[in-house]
């Protein structure tokens, strides 16, 4: 154990996992106790109670005798710095777990040197452990004096987490016979195990070679403050990825421009290097427009801004994810909103798959695919630990729900907003749209009107259909209403049904379009997702889309009230009406904005008409 | 392709320091009217030299709020000034002693008594008023034991309330700050520093303390464990010692009625680093006189609201 100087001492972040009553929080007592770590206090209260004491830091935990929460203890020795997640055994508490491991680099698993041993619980953890991305594993077999200190425990454990191990693919995996009551193998050998040849714990833990910040992976540099001063504008950030060097081409994403570093700057002065998980302020050659929530990426090796993503969950939400449901996902510097869109497969606490992949409950994991409102510049988690990390929080209760590993990212949203049965092919018929079109002096566009509940939407909507029609237009009314008469008469009113609902009248709209016709949908379609998927489709398809705002204050639609939603909604007897209770996202750039306080609906009518290219 | 042996190692107080950085910049970036907390103790001192990395050459993003007992110590409060006088940004000042002649709260008498737990409501009085809805503060984890469970991103509801089985899980570097109006968070960049960390880091910066941080004569006598001044704000109980001159220092400051000196003779940083190297006593068991009330007091004070 050779002292090393202050400026090579390095930090080693340990995650504790193991089965409740294995002794982990005494364990960490015992290394804080004996490493001289643990002050005077500290102390007497070990030798007024029990070691886990000194871990164990709320009243409910020293009443019941269990850990919680997570802890963090700290101690150093003449070799490194060391932070100490103490997180709980029990199953109902995983949560803790995932987060004492999303930041270490090593898993201590705790794991009682007697029957049963190694537990389900224990092998969840280095599951956990090994899913957020840990590869090294030290086992601490404890209580061997209650083995009286025979070999013949640790040995069937150690076979067993060698096999794990290998199943695992874990780099490393150290197995040490220790008594955290007697202090056995924990700060130094014990002559009471001549058969253990191996160092210490403490040893073992100063030894570990410190997961890599990822180095070796190109530069990712998330922008997470724009420093000013005067004329002086500085991208400040933490690096994520790679190294920050002056002279250095870089892209700007999601938008793909192209600059150099000029220069970096610290508070200590210019300096020419910043490697992660360090942090600098960087100030470009060329004045482009960047932004917290950007990330500056070598120009090779350049990720795709990312709009759909497959990853993995650990689900910490007391409320299921279910298909559909939208989540706010919190990336690097960004917050976006996001869809479950699918759910692939779920497993269960002890890693068996659930026949019934249908919803995401408590402590299982799951596969999904999430569909972004904005793109986010990701890496796949097992290539880079922070740039493939996100959670998730809920929209409405502001809990982080779940834990994210990217796995995949696609720059477009995937081809199911076409929902192709596989086996069908789509038939092409005789005509082309040019030809149909020109017999029919016709030609098609969809006029899509989104906005509040009784914002005016059907009455501008039945006004341009009329003018239309009057004028020999084909035109035809999609409404809200009517379309849950029948097309979607089978959905409801939450977010997956809503953006259901929106998809099937984008697809009708885009045949009637396609036919020649103007169609005007007047849909309330609160969400910019979905209204976008409309517009993707048209677009693909070649055919004109012009998304109208139909912009009234929340207080004019309540005060108008024709169909008495308000009302319902203030008396309790409607939920979920957008504007109220469920929110409402307009158009951040819509062709056509019609203000109804201002506007009377003759000249919005004749506004839609004129950009129709319908005159008289 | 860079030659990564010519960059220096990345060091455990450098790890430190770049992950408090990142919590001022998050802290500052989503929330709508941050607030550092400014005691003029060596923690805030380390937070205001994070605060200038993190932000300049531009101005803190937030103001900086001292909350007041009354009971400081002189020196402390004009090297408070000067600092901030110094660095050019905003500080504001909430007084318990206004919370008292407003009613809001009751000066304790008698024994225990003091206004360190009336902190509190000053506290959350100021967050109101100047609607702040994240607080940050220099609280470690290693001083005490339940705060050993706090985030970083500690979540308050609108009461100012912390309730420790419903904590927020913090995964990663990623924080979640939605919050709902009237609720707040406290943000507390330095979860991951030990005190033999901060004093390492004021070694490393060259940062200036008060002088009571450093040896020097006081009148003091004793009150159990603890070693207090002599001061018209301490009311003597039976059992305290006479009055005596000792050469004394404190670890850290606050309300002097309450804040406990140690015999000490450490006149520089390095003295103070070779002091706590070998301390025998944890910081705020032999200088926080309040918290020895249970070993709960702390938990008890910081679900009512203290920092």
């Amino acid at each position: 154990m050779s002292a090393v100087p202050p400026h090579e001492q390095d930090l080693l972040r340990v995650a504790v996992g193991g089965s409740v009553d294995h002794g982990k929080s005494s364990l960490i007592g015992r290394l804080l106790l004996d490493a001289e770590a643990l002050k005077g206090d500290q102390l007497d209260e070990v030798k007024r109670g029990e070691l886990s004491h000194v871990t164990d830091g709320l009243r409910a935990e020293r009443e019941q005798g269990i850990t919680i929460d997570v802890a963090y203890r700290y101690f150093s020795t003449p070799r490194r710095g060391f932070v100490i997640a103490d997180t709980p055994g029990h199953t109902r508490y995983t949560r803790n777990m995932v987060t004492g491991a999303s930041t270490a680099d090593l898993l201590l698993l705790v794991v009682d040197a007697r029957p049963p041993g190694l537990t389900e619980q224990s092998l969840r953890h280095v599951q956990l452990a090994h899913l957020l991305g840990i590869d090294h594993l030290v086992v601490a077999v404890n209580k061997i004096e209650l083995v009286d200190y025979e070999p013949e425990a640790v040995t069937a454990i150690q076979h067993e987490i060698a096999a794990t191990a290998r199943r695992l693919g874990l780099t490393q995996a150290t197995v040490v016979p220790v008594s955290a009551l007697e202090g056995d193998n924990v700060v130094t050998r014990s002559t009471r195990t001549p058969w253990y040849q191996g160092p210490p714990l403490l040893q073992v833990l100063e030894d570990a070679v410190p997961r890599s910040a990822a180095e070796y992976s190109p530069l990712r540099f998330p922008v997470q403050w724009i420093v000013r001063d005067g004329a002086y504008r500085g991208l400040a950030g933490q690096v994520s990825g790679g190294y920050l060097n002056t002279g250095d081409e870089v892209t700007v994403l999601p938008s793909g421009e192209r600059s150099r570093i000029a220069r970096i700057d610290s508070f200590d002065g210019p300096v020419d290097h910043v490697r992660g998980p360090l942090s600098g302020t960087v100030i470009l050659e060329d004045n482009l427009d960047v932004a917290r929530g950007d990330v500056l990426v070598s120009t090779d090796g350049a990720p795709q801004p990312a709009r759909e993503v497959d990853a993995t969950l650990v689900w910490l939400g007391s409320e299921s994810l279910t298909p559909g449901r939208r989540y706010l996902l919190k990336h690097l510097t960004r917050r976006v909103r996001a869809t479950a869109a699918s759910l692939r497969s779920v497993y269960d606490v002890y890693d068996d798959e659930k026949g019934d992949a249908s919803e995401l409950a408590l402590n299982e994991v799951g596969e999904v695919t999430l569909r972004l409102a904005t793109p986010i510049v990701a890496d796949p988690y097992a290539r880079n630990r922070t740039t493939g990390a996100f959670i998730l929080i809920d929209e409405l209760s502001h809990d982080t729900v779940a834990a994210g590993l990217v796995r995949e990212t696609r720059a477009q949203i995937g081809s199911d907003e076409e929902q192709k049965s596989p086996d069908v092919v789509w038939h092409p018929g005789k005509l082309d749209r040019t030809e149909r079109w020109q017999h029919l002096h016709a030609k098609g566009a969809t006029v899509w009107l989104t906005g509040l509940p009784a914002s005016g939407k059907s009455t501008i909507s039945t006004a341009l259909e009329q003018a239309l029609v009057h004028r020999g237009r084909l035109a035809y009314l999609l409404d809200g209403d009517n379309v849950r008469h029948g097309l979607s008469g089978d959905l409801g009113f939450d977010a997956a049904s809503r953006a259901e609902n929106v998809r099937r009248v984008a697809h009708v709209a885009r045949f009637f379009a396609d036919a020649g016709g103007i169609a005007v949908v007047a849909l309330v379609s609160p969400f910019a997702q979905d209204r976008d998927l409309a517009r993707r489709l048209h677009e693909k398809a070649g055919l004109p889309f012009i998304e109208v705002f139909v912009d009234t204050p929340l207080e004019e639609c309540a005060r108008r009230d024709p169909k008495g939603l308000y009302a319902r909604a203030k008396a309790g007897r409607l939920s979920g009406l957008t504007g109220e209770q469920n929110p409402y996202e307009p158009p951040p750039a819509p062709e056509v904005t019609i203000k109804t306080l201002e506007e009377p609906v003759t000249d919005a009518v004749e506004r839609l008409m004129a950009l129709l290219g319908v005159v008289g | 392709m860079t030659d990564a042996a010519r960059i220096p190692a990345i060091t455990w107080l450098s790890q430190l320091e770049a992950e408090a950085i990142h919590v001022l910049r998050e802290v500052a970036a989503e929330f709508e009217r941050p607030v550092l907390l400014f005691s003029a103790g060596k923690d805030s001192i380390v937070l205001l030299r994070l605060a200038q990395k993190a932000f300049r050459p531009g101005r803190f993003p937030f103001p900086l709020l001292h909350v007041d007992t009354g009971h400081n110590f002189d020196e402390v409060i004009a090297f408070r000034d000067r600092v901030v006088g110094e660095l050019g940004e905003e500080l504001i000042v909430a007084k318990v002693q206004d919370s008292i002649d407003a009613g809001r709260v009751v000066e304790e008498r008698g024994d225990g008594g003091s206004r360190n737990r009336l902190q509190s409501i000053t506290l959350l009085d100021a967050l109101a008023e100047h609607g702040f809805d994240a607080a940050i503060g220099g609280a470690r984890r290693d001083e005490e034991r339940s705060r050993a469970k706090e985030r970083v991103l500690s979540f308050r509801d609108e009461y100012g309330q912390w309730d420790p089985r419903a904590q927020r899980p913090e995964l990663w570097s990623l924080y979640n700050t939605v919050v709902r109006r009237g609720e707040n968070v406290r943000a507390f960049p330095l979860s991951n520093w030990t005190e033999l960390d901060v004093w390492r880091y004021i070694q490393a910066e060259g940062l200036v303390l008060p002088s009571i941080y450093f040896t020097h004569e006081r009148r003091v006598f004793d009150r159990g464990r603890h070693v207090l001044a002599d001061s018209p704000h301490i009311v003597r109980e039976p059992g305290d010692s006479v009055v005596r001159t000792d050469h004394v220092r404190y670890r850290t400051v606050g309300d002097l009625t309450v804040t406990g000196a140690i015999l000490s003779r450490a006149e520089t940083v390095a003295d103070v680093i070779d002091e706590l190297e070998r301390a025998q006593w944890t910081e705020r068991a032999r200088t926080r006189a309040d918290d020895n009330f249970s070993s709960a007091a702390l938990e008890d004070r910081k679900r009512e609201g203290y920092f």
